[in-house]
């Protein structure tokens, strides 16, 4: 892409109240100028899809992300109503469906467990990339480029131990990235985790 | 003037004892009436020869009954049923009339005679038939419209009938015969040159058909608009008699007129108010006709030659119900349709009667002929009501045992709604029923109203669904549901206890004005009450809070929270109301509750906003730590 890509973040958190890593991350998404961020519960709180404007959102931008806190190692039931009603034949995928052809697609997730759970060793079993294997799935049949999820592990304890400041940063470093088309996404497309790709400007990797 | 009052209240007697104690054994209503007319007539001899002319003034009731099947009717329903009409109605006509004419002939009777005696038996009794479908609900059925086409059929068959038989007048006959062979002295027509015969028919079918179709509307809001009700009702009348009159003044049967204003006028927003005007008189003055019909049985005929007429009634009947079996047989009814068009059509009916005085002026018939025959007219409708009641006991459990009859034929019933009151409410849920191609029957009382409603395309009517003969027009009997949605409190209440008393089955759903509205509806019977306010209020206030900047889907949460409290104290908050409402109380419980309802709302509402841990369910985190004391013990003993 030789032009600055468009970049729509998805934001779906049911109980924003509580909310302590996602939210920060949405209201960065949304100060960014050349990013376009939608709170889907305040959009759609009754879960009444406007399934034409969502698809026009998606023609808009060139790279989606979707930004939510994991339950149940799968997204918010909100994020999923949006996929089953948005991603239509004939428009997402199927012969005449190529509308997200070449776009980028990744999810940003905070997951509760630490790191070593998610390990086929670990409690969890999988890894956070193996659980999101549908959305990888998606993003194939609908001939998007699919990138690593930008993870936070332990998420619950991010804000007492000061994690949530270095994520945020992360997070920023990787929007700014994809805009400047700087982000190497070969390798992007590899790794576990896309915040190991985002150390801020000034550190090393 | 004393002599009317006596005879009026002799006949009204006889009914009002005769006829609940024959519903009540099951017998119906016209075997009811024609006992009560046995009664004072043969057997107490209460009353004499006055019976032929109430009887001609009682006809009538055929010719309103005939209007009001034709206001069920609406043209294109009468073109579907092109088919039926000349396909059952020719061949129970044709085959009838030929086998008993043959029959007669063998007898050594004349072919005049025969053919005519042939045709006024293949006549059946629309009236009694009708009025017992109705009764038992039995005009939706496959059988019932099938007989209904053939008796359509039959009443128009009687005019031609009209104009052939003097045509098989006996020259013998003809001395002693009345000379007037026109026995209507006001008909206009007679004399008249065939053709110019012709235009004038032709032109007062077309005047009825038009001026019903153009002149009836702004007359009928012309007389809505003042807004009393026996003038629509005198409208009503006026016009089912005009019609009538017009229709004798050129020589056409009254009835044929008034089924075809009927059908003209069935699409008309009027149509279930004039069919409630219309009902009580036709009610009325068919019992009427069945007296007159059972007063009128000759003992002393009957006593000379008992066998003779036995043996012509129950050849006359056998024949008619072998000619409906093949029919029936022919047109693929099933079940306990084919046994009810043979049952049912298997009597002479009251235009024999007719007929009979006509071909015996006409010298036709011989006197003797005629008497005899009057009488096995009347003996074969006095039996029909048997024969309906060997069909409900007999045949029809045969066949209710496997799938039947009702339940085939209820189908294009289903899902039909009663909607009372077409204002701000009842229209949002008649569009939505009519959106997902529900059947809607809209009455209102303002007729500016449904103006306005028909103007958008919704079929509504005027009249006051509050009154129990315009809601069983409107087919609540049938239908499925029935919505109230009208404004006067007292007066919606009234609706539901009645309708849940009069039609049990029928589902009631019932817009309240404030709660203790919805608490008396409620206990009236209604089966689902909402508050007109309640929902709207709850919406405005959601978005209030999202007004305030609160979180959009955190005030739909909230809006939710507060209608699972409500609901969850709504019941016990309406037991209180009862035992308040009916004075067993004096402590006040119900307000007391009210107030308690208030703060559980409230306290339920706030434990989320105060506190991140409270008791609300909906996306709680585990706490914090969770997740490490779930990686160093691994896994939970299995």
């Amino acid at each position: 892409m030789e032009t600055k890509p468009k970049i729509l973040v998805l934001f779906a958190h049911p109980a924003q109240s509580r909310s302590e890593v996602n939210l920060p991350l949405y209201h960065i998404a949304l100060d960014h100028k050349a990013v376009t961020a939608v709170d889907l519960y305040a959009e759609y709180p009754d879960f009444n899809i406007n399934i034409e404007r969502e698809q026009q959102r998606l023609c808009d931008h060139d790279v989606i992300i979707f930004l939510y806190p994991l339950f149940w190692y799968s997204t918010p039931a909100l994020l999923k109503e949006w996929q089953d009603l948005v991603l239509e034949y004939g428009f997402a995928y199927g012969h005449e469906g190529k509308a997200l052809a070449g776009k980028y697609f990744f999810c940003a997730v905070s997951a509760g467990g630490e790191e070593k759970a998610y390990q086929t060793d670990g409690f969890n079993h999988f890894t956070i990339r193996q659980l999101l294997q549908p959305l990888e799935q998606m993003a194939s049949i609908t001939n998007m480029t699919y990138l690593a999820p930008f993870t936070l592990f332990g998420s619950r304890t991010a804000r007492e131990q000061h994690r949530v400041t270095q994520h945020k940063a992360k997070w920023h470093t990787l929007l700014d990235k994809l805009l400047n088309n700087k982000l190497d996404i070969q390798r992007a497309q590899q790794i576990e985790n896309l915040a190991d790709l985002c150390q801020p400007e000034g550190k090393t990797e | 003037m004393t002599g009317y009052f006596l005879y009026a209240f002799i006949y009204l007697v006889a009914a009002v004892i005769a006829v609940p104690i024959a519903k009540r054994l099951g017998l119906g209503s016209v075997l009811g009436y024609l006992i009560a007319g046995l009664l004072i007539g043969p057997v107490f001899g209460l009353v004499g020869d006055e019976t032929s002319t109430i009887q001609h003034f009682a006809e009538f009731g055929v010719v309103m009954m005939l209007f009001l099947v034709g206001l069920e009717l609406d043209p294109r329903s009468l073109w579907a049923m092109k088919n039926k009409l000349l396909g059952l109605g020719g061949l129970q006509l044709g085959l009838t009339t030929g086998l008993i004419t043959a029959t007669a002939m063998l007898l050594n009777q004349p072919f005049g005679i025969s053919l005519t005696v042939g045709l006024i038996f293949a006549l059946s009794s629309t009236a009694i038939v009708l009025q017992t479908f109705q009764e038992k609900a039995l005009h939706q059925t496959e059988g019932g419209k099938s007989a209904f086409s053939v008796l359509l059929f039959q009443d128009i068959a009687v005019i031609p009938m009209l104009a052939l038989i003097p045509l098989l007048a006996i020259p013998e006959l003809a001395t002693t015969a009345n000379d007037a062979t026109h026995h209507d002295s006001y008909n206009v027509v007679h004399g008249l040159s065939p053709w110019l015969y012709g235009i004038v028919i032709i032109g007062s079918v077309a005047f009825v058909t038009v001026g019903g179709y153009f002149l009836s509307r702004p007359l009928f809001k012309f007389v809505a608009a003042s807004g009393l009700r026996e003038i629509f009702t005198a409208t009503a009348l006026m016009l089912v008699i005009g019609i009538s009159a017009l229709m004798g003044l050129v020589g056409l049967s009254p009835a044929l007129g008034a089924f075809l204003a009927g059908v003209v006028l069935a699409n008309s927003e009027f149509r279930h108010e004039l069919e409630a005007n219309i009902e009580p008189f036709k009610g009325l003055l068919l019992g009427l006709f069945f007296i007159t019909v059972g007063a009128g049985i000759n003992f002393s005929i009957l006593s000379e030659t008992p066998w003779l007429i036995a043996g012509i009634t129950v050849a006359v009947m056998m024949v008619k119900a072998l000619v409906l079996f093949v029919i029936a047989v022919i047109f693929k009814l099933r079940d306990a349709n084919k046994w009810l068009l043979t049952l049912s059509l298997a009597q002479a009916g009251e235009f024999g009667f007719v007929l009979l005085s006509f071909a015996s002026q006409n010298a036709v018939l011989p006197q003797e002929v005629t008497s005899v025959l009057s009488l096995v007219v009347a003996i074969s409708m006095f039996l029909t009501p048997g024969l309906f009641i060997l069909f409900d006991k007999v045949i029809m459990p045969r066949y209710r045992a496997e799938k039947s009859l009702r339940a085939h034929d209820t189908i294009d019933e289903k899902g039909s709604v009663v909607i009372a009151g077409i204002g701000r409410f009842g229209q949002i849920v008649n569009r939505l029923l009519v959106a997902n191609d529900v059947k809607t029957v809209v009455l209102d009382i303002r007729s500016e109203q449904i103006d306005l409603i028909r103007r958008i395309g919704t079929k509504a009517y005027f009249g006051d669904a509050s009154k129990p003969d315009i809601l069983h027009t409107a087919g609540a009997p049938e239908a499925s549901l029935l919505v109230i949605a009208i404004d006067n409190k007292d007066t919606a209440a009234e609706m539901v206890k009645y309708a849940k008393h009069a039609y049990p089955n029928v589902k009631v759903l019932a817009r309240a004005f404030d709660r203790g509205h919805g608490y008396r509806l409620k206990q009236l019977g209604a089966d689902f009450v909402v508050s007109e306010t309640y929902h709207s209020a709850l919406e405005m206030g959601a978005e209030a809070l999202r007004s305030l900047n609160i979180h959009p889907f955190h005030a739909e949460r909230q809006k939710m929270v507060y209608k699972n409290i409500e609901d969850q104290q709504n019941d016990i908050l309406y037991r209180a109301w009862l035992d308040d409402a009916s004075g067993e109380r004096v402590d006040n419980n119900y307000l007391k509750l009210f107030v308690e309802l208030e703060t559980l709302i409230a306290d339920a509402l706030k434990e989320d906003l105060h506190d991140k841990h409270s008791k609300m369910r909906g996306w709680t985190p585990p706490p914090k730590g969770y997740a490490e004391t779930l990686s160093e013990d691994s896994k939970i003993d299995k």
